[in-house]
């Protein structure tokens, strides 16, 4: 079994929730399906969605709710 | 000649060198952020370096051509792709019909420029082919683009001479962190001493909503203001002055908590107190500046402006020769 990364496509502020009072997109160990949101980028005063390019199992986050992120950053690790 | 846009990334506008001339009406430069990027482009493909090309912040588009072209991309590192195949960054490269050009994650930077020869064909407004978007002026419809866009391309010079590129030491790097020059004034006197020092001695940090209209940095200490009564049109907080005319460039701290650089986009005027104006020479630099970034102010006197204005003159034009 081998881990997939997910990568941030811009740089920004990583959130994992929708909202402030929603739950996670994601939390550790769900399975992520090929396209699934695990996070938004808020930059340049807009929010954009982090989708999963590919699916797999039990993601593992390697962010916070609210951390600053690069592009390119490796936002999480799911296992295919 | 048309470009059709199949996905345009996060926020990608024709620009060109900008339109000068009409900052005292409210219509900002417009143009590059990286305008060092943006000739760069226009040379390689042998375009007049005032040709309107394609600015595209963080995400690359993803472009597809109706007939061959030849096209070239600068600025930010962000892999460059021909039908999914990795070509290199500030080199001419000739695209057949039907090609597809896309990007992959950048690395490096914030801004890539993509110059197509003939230039992006939109009707001049104002003497520019600039896209201002909160004015509906300039570009492709006066917007960003958009999926589905067809962008319509000039007549080729023909000089473009296919995988020549920018000599190495021509492209500009994107050092972090990064180091702006400020030439302190015109309300500089409205700091203390000693808050205007630490000013020029802390880290900053790029804040995400940095955009067009400017860049804003967090991280160091509130500044402090020497005590006055506050003028007559002025507002109460200390940061405020009776409305002034605001230069590109200009870098105002509302509140004394967040300086905001003023870039190609930036309103013409306002309340705020201006510390100092980053250098001429300089103001390429913040348009590759991603969020996060650590930065530092550095306090230059005028002379070491000019001299920094003619360093980057001649840069240019070993560019020109390189590419002559």
């Amino acid at each position: 079994m081998s881990r997939v990364e997910i990568r941030a496509p811009m740089p920004g502020v990583f959130y994992r929730k929708p909202s402030p009072d929603s739950p996670p997109f994601k939390v550790d160990g769900d399975d992520v399906a090929a396209g699934d949101v695990v996070g938004l980028i808020e930059v340049m005063k807009s929010f954009h969605e982090v989708s999963a390019l590919e699916g797999g199992k039990s993601v593992r986050f390697l962010l916070e709710d609210a951390d600053a992120v690069m592009a390119g950053q490796v936002i999480a690790e799911i296992e295919v | 000649m048309a470009i059709k846009v199949l996905n345009p990334g996060l926020l990608t506008s024709v620009q060109d060198l900008g339109r000068p001339g009409y900052f005292h009406l409210g219509i900002p430069v417009s143009g590059a952020m990286d305008r060092y990027a943006m000739r760069a482009a226009n040379l390689l493909v042998g375009n007049e370096e005032s040709a309107a090309g394609l600015e595209a912040v963080f995400v690359g588009p993803q472009l597809a051509f109706a007939e061959d072209a030849m096209i070239a991309v600068t600025g930010a590192d962000m892999p460059v792709k021909i039908d999914g195949e990795i070509q290199p960054g500030w080199t001419a490269l000739p695209v057949k019909a039907g090609q597809v050009l896309s990007f992959d994650f950048l690395t490096a930077g914030a801004r890539i420029y993509i110059a197509v020869a003939g230039g992006i064909d939109v009707p001049v407004a104002l003497g520019s082919r600039s896209t201002y978007p909160i004015g509906a002026l300039g570009g492709f419809k006066g917007r960003a683009i958009a999926r589905d866009d067809e962008l319509p391309v000039g007549r080729p010079s023909g000089r473009a001479i296919s995988g020549r590129g920018v000599p190495d030491d021509l492209r500009r790097e994107n050092p972090v962190p990064v180091e702006l020059r400020i030439l302190p004034g015109l309300y500089d006197h409205r700091v203390t001493k000693a808050s205007l020092d630490r000013f020029f001695d802390e880290e900053w940090k790029v804040a995400p909503e940095a955009d067009r209209m400017g860049y804003r940095f967090r991280g160091g200490t509130p500044l402090e203001f020497n005590e006055r009564e506050q003028p007559f049109g002025a507002g109460s907080d200390p940061s405020n002055i009776v409305d002034s005319c605001y230069p590109y460039g200009s870098v105002q701290v509302p509140g004394g908590t967040e300086p905001i650089i003023l870039h190609r986009d930036a309103v013409s005027g306002g309340g705020y107190f201006m510390i100092g104006t980053v250098i001429s020479a300089d103001m390429d630099l913040i348009g590759q500046l991603q969020p996060n970034t650590p930065a530092r102010f550095r306090r230059v006197t005028m002379e070491q402006a000019l001299e920094a204005r003619h360093a980057r003159a001649a840069m240019l034009d070993r560019l020109r020769k390189a590419l002559q």
